[in-house]
């Protein structure tokens, strides 16, 4: 959103010097802790007011989701599931859902607009929409299904995980709200150890699975959550089991990249002095002995 | 036939749409580059800034592809492959070397010309159909995500293949003398087809 924390730069897309990083700052979480929270969506309601955003009055889709998807206004949902254990006992599931603040972002590698996305020292991946140009490869890169394009400005926008508090050093608008402290924020450091705490208590009380979800596969998440059952967080609304950056958007930003750039300059190079060596094909400038070459017979 | 005569090899219409292709491929190339490497991003200010690029990209594609189809209707049939070819591409270097008096005899497009062809034909078929797989705001949304990955990358790996073969046909255009005036003129001389596309020469005399 805004780019208050300038000075320490870990990541700008489609930038290949380095970005202004003399400042850094410890690296931040926010902790959702699935097996507390009771889904009143004060968190959705304090982002749309921190944030000054007004998502317009949408239908009931029979379900509690509400609004049932993350839009460019809307940069936090709860998703609600059911879900019915071995036993038959009933679960009632539900996810705040938003940007996971990836340490190793797909929507940033994505990115072709320098500096429309950046990602702070303290992991915060942030979209700069001044920058953005609209072409939704944010959304070609995500893993976790977020960035949304605004159909008023053609702008991408998602989750800022509140940069602009984070940045004068107070907690993100969701965490302050959440009445039972359900979201966390602090260092990673903290939140991994408070997590921990909580997942002793949870096994304690039967959850064997309960774990912490900050997927290695992206490096790691700068939005965790403390799930009861870790071993499957598809069915806490289709959390991605390993989520990755698709083999797809490496290989069309990374090895694509060089090797096209590379192809064009040596086709250049090999063509410039090809006329070097060889000189013109110029059948025009031949010797008039070889003008008997036109007599064609039949 | 007098070496100098002039014989024609392209018509108005044919020149018009080659160059019609090839400006809406110029136009296409630099704002997609812009679009594909950060170093080349600067060439979006041909396009009136980034946002301008994205936008008038796909619609310069479109255009590049129906002028390219009305091309490819109008030289299908010049671009057969026949046996003489393989012989032909088979003695490449005698080719780059520019010894034509050992190559088999070409008729109105030689192997190479040919390969162009149909590297073109399917370079514009792929970037058109990916390239409709992820236009945004358009069309993307009603793909699955796993498909606007694979076109994505499809588009990047076609269009490098064909900015490549262009700058090959551009080169290939500029070293064979004669060429870029047969398609800004529509003429060459007898001398000219004698040597590149003798068989094709053959053909116009027995025409008349």
């Amino acid at each position: 959103m805004s780019s208050l924390q300038s000075l320490d730069l870990k990541q700008r897309s489609a930038t290949t010097s380095p970005s202004p990083s003399v400042r850094s700052s410890v690296e931040v979480a926010k902790l959702i802790d699935v097996s507390t929270c009771i889904g009143c969506k004060a968190c959705q309601v304090a982002c749309s007011e921190w944030n000054d955003l007004r998502d317009a009055v949408g239908t009931n889709v029979g379900v509690y989701d509400n609004p049932p998807d993350l839009s460019s206004e809307s940069w936090t949902v709860m998703r609600f599931s059911e879900y019915q254990e071995e036993g038959g006992r009933l679960e009632w599931l539900i996810r705040k859902d938003g940007c996971m603040h990836c340490a190793e972002p797909g929507c940033l590698k994505a990115c072709p607009a320098p500096g429309a996305i950046v990602q702070y020292s303290n992991g915060i991946v942030d979209f700069i929409e001044e920058h953005c140009i609209g072409c939704g490869s944010c959304i070609t890169g995500c893993p976790f299904n977020v960035p949304r394009i605004s159909k008023q400005d053609n702008k991408a926008y998602k989750c800022t995980l509140c940069s602009d508090r984070v940045g004068v050093g107070i907690e993100p608008a969701c965490v302050k709200t959440c009445p039972t402290g359900a979201i966390r924020f602090g260092s990673k450091e903290d939140m991994i150890e408070h997590a921990s705490e909580r997942i002793v208590d949870l096994k304690a009380r039967g959850y064997q699975n309960a774990g912490l979800y900050d997927p290695q596969g992206v490096g790691g998440t700068h939005v965790m959550y403390v799930l009861k059952h870790a071993d499957k967080p598809e069915i806490y609304s289709g959390l991605a089991a390993d989520p990755h950056i698709s083999p797809m958007v490496s290989l069309w930003k990374g090895a694509l990249k060089p090797l096209a750039l590379l192809g064009m300059g040596v086709t250049a190079l090999a063509a410039f002095f090809h006329y070097v060596k060889v000189g013109p094909n110029d059948a025009d400038a031949e010797d008039d002995d070889e003008k008997s070459d036109t007599s064609v017979t039949h | 036939m007098n070496p100098t005569t002039q014989i024609q090899r392209y018509t108005e219409g044919e020149r018009s749409i080659h160059w019609a292709v090839a400006i809406a491929f110029f136009l296409a190339a630099l704002s997609g580059l812009a679009l594909f490497h950060p170093a080349l991003f600067w060439l979006s200010n041909l396009f009136g800034g980034g946002p301008w690029t994205r936008i008038l990209h796909p619609f310069i594609g479109v255009a590049m592809f129906v002028a390219f189809a009305l091309m490819m209707a109008r030289f299908w049939s010049h671009n057969r492959i026949e046996d003489r070819d393989r012989q032909w591409l088979k003695q490449w270097r005698d080719v780059v070397a520019n010894r034509e008096d050992k190559l088999p005899e070409v008729g109105r497009y030689n192997a190479g010309q040919k390969m162009l062809f149909w590297v073109l034909v399917v370079c514009m078929i792929t970037l058109l159909i990916t390239g409709v797989l992820f236009w945004r705001p358009w069309f993307a949304a009603f793909f699955p995500i796993a498909l606007v990955r694979l076109a994505t990358l499809l588009h990047a790996a076609a269009a490098t293949v064909l900015i490549i073969v262009i700058m090959g046909h551009m080169y290939l255009a500029f070293w064979t003398k004669g060429s870029i005036k047969a398609m800004m003129r529509g003429t060459v001389s007898a001398r000219w087809a004698g040597k590149h596309h003798r068989g094709w020469l053959r053909e116009k005399i027995k025409q008349g």
